[in-house]
């Protein structure tokens, strides 16, 4: 049984436990660089550490000290490793192990060790610690909603142990505290096209559409729901070109003169894909133009590069680009 | 359309940059001309003071990064390199002796002397070396070794893990390949499958993930994309939708962030900036231009429309015009295997022929000069961040390749105004595949394909 504590700081040259340890000194030669002033607990502990490891010893006391190196530098994969092959070795409780790392997180939640630790521990606790480790993760997420360890970690439960019933409703929670979230987005994206019990993109895609729309009613100037919308179209262009409300949200948009950088850039995005803008949104389009010097171009696709030019100014290089490609293709 | 509700966490957060950024630049455009050169200026002495000591020695603090040694002498001996500058012939052995030491029996580098060898500590190390060079730094990497660790790593997958038992995911995949690549050791079993698991990390959004699913981030953008580069498969991704992705990665405060509706971040300069030095090597050395850069009409760095002021001053400093310009290499195509990738490193084109970049290269140049600096030396994040090895390099980085951005040829000499502030500032130009200075590249790539 681990002690809770890390042993109160007590050198491990003055216990007994480790009299029969000849510590190991770090083979840094003579004149190292990068060198590190070490505190003397630290140098301590990796001088034992490295002992332990060169014989290999996978006993408890082995453990105890992993746990003091890790607390020291939990980016040391070298010791998470072996602490692996002692908790093993040693067929160790692993429901304690995840309350160990829950400690380590608390400071340092976006180490990778730490959660491709976690990751082999709940592959050994297998379904059981499902609903636990979906909660845990959720409280990691409560504090920084876009760490993205987390987010990778919770989609790897998801795959290999489910719990997909809830995940929907709650990427529609945390967008509803924050529709800038694209971790939340992205999550649903993930939901939508891989839980078994969705009935896949195409079976989701209407009502997908409208919740992005209604994302991008509240704010165009949102680049998510924008993306979203192209996402969901990912190997279906014809179904994009002719989907109805994609359009209509562009021109409302557009027809607000304000916020529109977005919305113009999937018109042209239709455009390339071969779309047929109606007279009505080659209207709405030509209202943005408020040059005197020179007309807008009969190309729309042309002219929404020139308008983009201006008013998405820090990427004009790119917009002419976009216009060039134009020309090449016609 | 103005949302109703209290601003979100996201907006929140963006503002406060956003306000200490507009203040900064305000106080800046507010200044005497003579201020804002100096304002500009890229603090050289001092930085090379902060690397070098760091090279020398470490505090107490550093321990939490005790088992990624390696990486932060790459981090101070690119950055020096990058700026032209030397270090001691005795620094420079004692890093060959010292990471001679961080040297698996078995092959690969890890973090420190006695640790297990990890995949991105071994890039690490081996870019040091590269970025040390001569014989006596690239003759003490143990290849054979190497290359076995890198099997082993190797996961079904078509990944690689970081180190045994340890995560797979596209950043493994990179340090690899670009290690792989770089020592001349890479073979189509190495390359088997990668091309399909970085394939399925290209998300809806167009940018690269770290696993499949997760979210597009600049990081492994570049990493997905560097390898699918060096492996000869970057035309199986969607290379339209990755461009529209990173263009859209560049903030209004000039610098790029990592994710969407993210924090803008000095180190993303480089991970998400390179990715346009990435995609105009790559249509340099095709015969044809799959993907037209522009008919090099509007290639002033004046004309395009920017945010960024237009002081970047003449200097008298002319940079020695006389540089080898004759880097073409026939692509001469070993039919025995089924990928050529033993020269893909290598290509480059010819001549001094102009594109327009399609990130806005001076506002990028103005977020590294005035937010990401710290006077003291060094570069950071943003503003009301420390400084940081990692950040000068990264930063570093991405303004070598910022200056160098209208150029299709890398080892061209940069106009005056495409270099933001004195001409001085010119950095080395960089290998964008590895990161490394270019001519540590050619003196490397000689080296190993040689031995």
């Amino acid at each position: 049984m681990e002690s809770s504590e890390e042993d109160g700081g007590v050198p491990l040259s003055r216990m007994a436990e480790w009299r029969d340890v000849t510590p190991l000194r770090q083979d840094d030669g003579p004149n190292p660089v990068v060198p590190i002033t070490y505190k003397e607990e630290f140098r301590e502990t990796m001088d034992y550490f490295r002992a332990i490891y060169k014989a290999d010893e996978r006993s408890p006391r082995a453990l105890r000290l992993t746990r003091r190196a890790i607390h020291l530098n939990p980016g040391n994969y070298t010791v998470w490793h072996f602490r692996r092959l002692v908790l093993e070795a040693l067929n160790t409780d692993l429901d304690e192990e995840l309350d160990f790392i829950q400690r380590i997180a608390n400071s340092n939640s976006k180490n990778y060790q730490l959660w491709h630790h976690r990751r082999w521990v709940i592959e050994r606790l297998g379904s059981n610690a499902r609903s636990k480790e979906l909660h845990l993760i959720k409280s990691i997420l409560s504090l920084d909603a876009k760490n993205y360890h987390a987010w990778s970690h919770r989609q790897w439960v998801l795959q290999a142990l489910g719990g997909w019933e809830d995940e929907l409703d709650y990427c529609r929670q945390l967008l509803e505290q924050d529709i800038f979230n694209n971790s939340a987005w992205n999550q649903r994206y993930f939901v939508v096209t891989r839980s078994p019990f969705l009935g896949g993109l195409p079976a989701m895609r209407a009502s997908e559409v409208r919740y992005s729309v209604e994302a991008i009613v509240v704010n165009p100037n949102n680049e998510c729901p924008w993306r979203y919308l192209r996402g969901l179209y990912k190997d279906d262009i014809e179904s994009l070109v002719n989907d109805r409300e994609i359009l209509s949200i562009c021109l409302k948009v557009i027809n607000t003169k304000s916020d529109y950088i977005f919305a113009l850039k999937m018109l042209l995005d239709l455009l390339c894909y071969g779309f047929q803008p109606s007279q009505e949104l080659r209207d709405a389009v030509v209202a943005l133009w408020t040059s005197d010097t020179r007309p807008l171009d009969a190309d729309l696709a042309t002219a929404i590069c020139d308008i983009l030019e201006h008013v998405d100014s820090l990427r004009a290089s790119y917009w002419i680009w976009r216009k060039n490609k134009l020309r090449i293709a016609a | 359309m103005e949302s109703l509700t209290s601003p979100t966490v996201t907006q929140r957060d963006q503002l406060l940059v956003e306000q200490q950024v507009f203040s900064l630049f305000k106080t800046f455009y507010n200044m005497p001309p003579s201020s804002q050169s100096f304002m500009l200026e890229l603090q050289r002495e001092n930085h090379v003071e902060y690397l070098t000591n760091g090279l020398k020695q470490l505090g107490p603090s550093f321990c939490v990064l005790d088992a990624n040694r390696p990486w932060i002498c790459y981090w101070i001996l690119h950055s020096i390199a990058l700026m032209d500058e030397f270090v001691d012939p005795e620094l420079e052995d004692n890093t060959i002796d010292f990471l001679s030491r961080c040297e698996d029996p078995n092959g690969g580098y890890g973090g420190g002397p006695g640790q297990m060898p990890h995949l991105a500590t071994t890039y690490a190390a081996v870019n040091s070396l590269v970025t040390l060079g001569g014989d006596k730094a690239l003759s003490s990497v143990n290849r054979e070794k190497l290359y076995s660790f890198m099997q082993q790593m190797k996961d079904a997958s078509g990944g690689f893990r970081m180190h045994d038992g340890g995560e797979i995911d596209v950043r493994a995949c990179y340090t690899a390949i670009s290690v792989a690549s770089l020592l001349n050791i890479l073979d189509d079993k190495l390359v088997q499958n990668v091309g399909n698991y970085i394939l399925s990390c290209q998300t809806y959004e167009g940018g690269i993930s770290g696993e499949p699913g997760s979210e597009a981030h600049g990081g492994y953008t570049f990493c997905g994309l560097a390898t699918m580069i060096l492996i000869n498969e970057v035309d199986r991704l969607d290379l339209s939708s990755l461009i529209d992705w990173v263009v859209f990665r560049q903030g209004v405060e000039g610098g790029f962030q990592g994710r969407t509706n993210k924090l803008v971040d000095g180190c993303y300069s480089f991970w998400q900036g390179g990715i346009f030095a990435l995609i105009k090597r790559l249509n340099s050395t095709k015969g044809e231009r799959s993907i037209p850069l522009g008919d090099g009409e509007d290639s002033d760095p004046e004309s395009p429309r920017t945010t960024a002021s237009s002081d970047a001053t003449e200097e008298g400093l002319n940079k020695d015009l006389s540089q080898d310009d004759s880097h073409s290499q026939k692509d001469h195509h070993d039919t025995s295997s089924r990928v050529n990738v033993a020269d893909i490193g290598h290509n480059s084109s010819k001549g001094h022929a102009k594109v327009n970049p399609l990130f806005n290269s001076l506002a990028l140049q103005q977020y590294i000069l005035l937010c990401s600096q710290d006077l003291n030396g060094g570069l950071r994040d943003k503003p009301g961040k420390s400084r940081d090895h990692y950040h000068t390099c990264y930063c570093l980085s991405g303004l070598s390749v910022c200056q160098r951005s209208w150029l299709e040829d890398e080892d061209a000499p940069p106009l005056p105004h495409a270099v933001l502030g004195p001409y001085s500032n010119l950095l080395e130009p960089i290998h964008p595949l590895y990161n490394v200075v270019l001519d540590r590249y050619q003196e490397a790539h000689e080296f190993y394909t040689s031995s």
